[in-house]
């Protein structure tokens, strides 16, 4: 039992540590798809991180920390787009560029504005986003209170804070329905951790990545932007005689692409954490973009892949510390002990500790095999990483 | 559009109005956060080469960014973007100090060739891995070099506070090497330098600076490794196999990553601490494009990205709000100018020399 609640909680720090990636992940998957390679995804991810945590310092909400790390993403976006599309350049040397300037740029104007050597100001309250859980589902509903800065004639407060009243009836009616069921599942000893770790537990912009999978499967298999999406990253001459824009098109995917690393940024900053630390993206970036060439660019396996990489790290975080003999005993709990008991000759390796760097380096290393082609071979969309000219 | 600028414009003009392009926007953003950027430069001019001492940093610097400039330009000219030169130093690091410390106690003109191979051999099997998962499994070298780098941190990280650290030390880092046996400090020939760790691996630079542009555009070797670079298919057809030029020219680009190793851990250091390498791998990208991957590019923006970390240095005591990100910063704009956006200012710059040299040309400006 123990070990179940256990193992319950490591898939819910998987959930924890996959959103990010996941968000990455399928962020690249609509710029590559559209045949814009996006190595500057750390570089988004930092950067939106870090306005997310600015704005919601500054300006109290968290909502608005979300909105300004999509707009700190989009102005990443512009500059690569403006790059790999208008002057077509080399769209790798331009991800590369992004990554150092996001990595300098938030250091250096964190320090300028907050003299906290790179840190922003720790956030609370409604300036981040908290876990939703059994009680918050069902705690009343209150009016929202306006911040001061809310540009204010005094009769049309009310009228406003009446309106978000309105707005988020039924968001509590389907939290107290939710809070129904599962405080119903959670009554029994099976259900308790699995609501209450996996299910639940979570903040908003979680089940939003979780959401974003099907619906980024859709938006590309099932409607027409899709289609031309994929098309323009297979063969955009073809798209260009049907008398579509290229660069349109790409912008389009680029400015999606923003939209979800930003909030994958925010989530960083401002749900996992309450603050902005130097370097906070710390190369989940680039695992974004290896699970997504391992997922051979589709939604799907993404979210697998993504999950995978959320559960070596949750791993790694149980590890700290474990000796060989303990990680022998969890594969036996694991696959219903079929490995022998470890001889007494050998008693002495039963206290050695594993290193914390090789659990660290696990994902790194799976990452390099799969990219091997050691599990399949991957793909890419044919015209990935070419600036598309126009013949005259 | 092409070939129509004079050769000048190509090689001098347009890398330096990229440059200083960078420059511009990053003293914009200085000022935008209400710091005088004049007067930053100013104190960073004063503060790498105002003087002997500041001069020894300096080159101390240029030393590890030529190496890893060189590392970048070298792969880039067979059409590999290798990202990967920070892991490989560090890795290079691990060769460096095996040597030193097998020889401890000789004198340093016998070790430095040891320390070399050593640290070359080491440098070359990081770079050598992608190099190979490229050639024969087609993984990117991109991702896979930023991978390696992630790897090498973890690799040494274990080795250095588990396997290298003498019993009875508290911080990480390996045994010292002999003041003998280390790589001694131009400062112990001349006074000029002071006590400045600018040492005897500078002049290596300086060889390797020759002995690339000997290999890239004197030998058959490097024929071969340009033509991979401009046509992979032309290369095929001419004889070359793509395959082992690729392994090759990773390996050596390894090698010339970890000379900076051969720098910090034989010399200025003279032993084998954490994340010595400190980012000197990266630099050797901007180093590389903004040299546009010739030696006398590399050795002249080597130079400017030292005066840039002394000034730097320096910058942090005179205005502490100016941090030294601000660096990474100039670095980023500087690839970005000139290794990503390079189209943006030929445009206008080859509008303005048709308009000089040949008004009466029909309107081919365009594209």
């Amino acid at each position: 039992m123990e070990q179940y609640v256990t193992l319950v909680q490591i898939l819910g720090g998987t959930v924890r540590l996959a959103v990010p990636v996941l968000l990455a992940c399928l962020a690249g998957l609509y710029s590559e798809r559209s045949g814009i390679v996006d190595i500057g995804l750390e570089g988004k991810l930092l950067a939106s991180a870090f306005a997310a945590a600015v704005a919601s310092a500054v300006f109290g909400y968290a909502w608005i920390g979300i909105l300004f790390a999509i707009l700190a993403a989009l102005a990443f976006s512009a500059i690569h787009g403006l790059a790999s599309i208008n002057f077509r350049g080399n769209q790798t040397i331009s991800g590369v560029a992004l990554n150092f300037l996001a990595a300098g740029l938030t250091v250096f104007l964190g320090n300028a504005w907050f003299h906290r050597g790179g840190f922003t100001p720790q956030l609370n309250g409604p300036q981040r986003f908290f876990p939703i859980t059994l009680d918050t589902l069902s705690a009343p509903l209150d009016y929202v209170a306006l911040p001061e800065w809310v540009p204010g004639i005094d009769w049309l407060r009310p009228i406003v804070q009446f309106l978000l009243y309105v707005i988020e009836l039924p968001f509590y009616w389907f939290g107290r329905l939710v809070a129904l069921v599962l405080g119903w599942v959670a009554s029994n000893p099976i259900g308790e951790p699995l609501v209450n770790q996996l299910l639940l537990g979570h903040n908003i912009i979680t089940y939003f990545a979780f959401l974003a999978v099907p619906i980024t499967a859709w938006v590309l298999f099932r409607t027409r932007f899709g289609l031309r999406l994929r098309a323009v990253g297979e063969n955009p001459k073809a798209i260009d005689t049907a008398g579509i824009s290229v660069s349109r098109l790409r912008y389009q995917a680029l400015i999606i692409t923003a939209v979800l690393v930003g909030i994958g940024g925010a989530y960083l900053s401002i749900a996992q954490n309450a603050v902005f630390t130097p370097n906070m993206s710390n190369g989940r970036g680039y695992v974004a973009l290896a699970a997504l060439i391992f997922a051979k660019w589709r939604p799907g396996p993404a979210l697998l892949v993504c999950l995978m990489f959320g559960f070596l790290d949750a791993l790694q975080i149980r590890t700290q510390g474990a000796t060989l003999a303990g990680l022998w005993d969890a594969i036996n709990w694991i696959f219903g002990s079929w490995l022998p008991a470890i001889p007494a000759a050998l008693a002495g390796i039963k206290t050695y500790e594993i290193p914390v760097q090789a659990v660290q380096v696990l994902p790194y290393v799976l990452t390099v095999i799969l990219l091997a082609g050691f599990i399949g071979r991957a793909v890419a969309p044919k015209a990935s990483g070419l600036p598309y000219t126009k013949d005259r | 559009m092409r070939g129509q600028l004079p050769r000048w414009v190509d090689v001098a003009l347009l890398p330096v109005l990229n440059v200083v392009l960078a420059f511009f926007i990053a003293g914009l953003i200085v000022l935008a956060v209400g710091q005088d950027p004049l007067k930053a430069i100013s104190i960073m001019i004063s503060g790498s080469i105002g003087d002997g001492y500041s001069l020894g940093y300096t080159l101390y610097y240029t030393t590890d960014f030529i190496f890893a400039g060189l590392a970048v330009a070298l792969a880039f000219h067979a059409g590999l973007f290798n990202i990967g030169p920070e892991g490989q130093a560090y890795i290079g690091g691990l060769g460096v100090i095996l040597g030193a410390l097998a020889l401890n106690g000789m004198h340093w003109a016998l070790v430095l060739p040891v320390m070399i191979v050593g640290g070359a051999l080491f440098g070359a099997l990081w770079a050598f891995i992608p190099g190979y998962l490229q050639a024969k499994r087609g993984s990117h070298v991109v991702i896979t070099t930023i991978l390696f780098n992630f790897i090498a941190v973890s690799v040494m990280g274990y080795l250095i506070t588990r396997v290298l650290k003498p019993a009875g030390v508290n911080s990480d880092e390996s045994a010292p090497i002999d003041p003998l046996t280390r790589v001694p400090a131009l400062a112990q020939f001349t006074d000029f330098f002071k006590h400045t760790p600018v040492n005897v691996t500078f002049i290596l630079a300086i060889v390797a600076l020759f002995v690339v542009y000997w290999l890239v555009w004197r030998t058959k070797f490097g024929f071969a490794m340009r033509a991979l670079g401009h046509n992979p298919t032309a290369a095929n057809y001419a004889g070359i196999s793509n395959e082992k030029m690729i392994m090759i020219v990773m390996a050596l680009s390894g090698v010339l990553a970890a000379m900076v190793a051969v720098n910090n851990v034989g010399g200025v250091q003279g032993r084998l601490i954490l994340n010595f390498v400190n980012g000197a791998g990266f630099v050797g990208i901007a180093v590389a494009f903004m040299g546009r991957g010739h030696p006398i590019g590399v050795a002249l923006s080597a130079l400017l990205f030292g005066m840039l970390y002394q000034g730097g240095q320096a910058l942090a005591f005179e205005m502490p709000d100016i941090k030294k990100e601000m660096i990474v910063t100039i670095q980023a704009l500087v690839i970005l100018f000139t290794g990503a956006m390079g189209e943006m200012l030929r445009i206008p710059v080859a509008g303005i020399f048709n308009r000089l040299s040949a008004p009466s040309s029909s309107g081919e400006g365009g594209r």
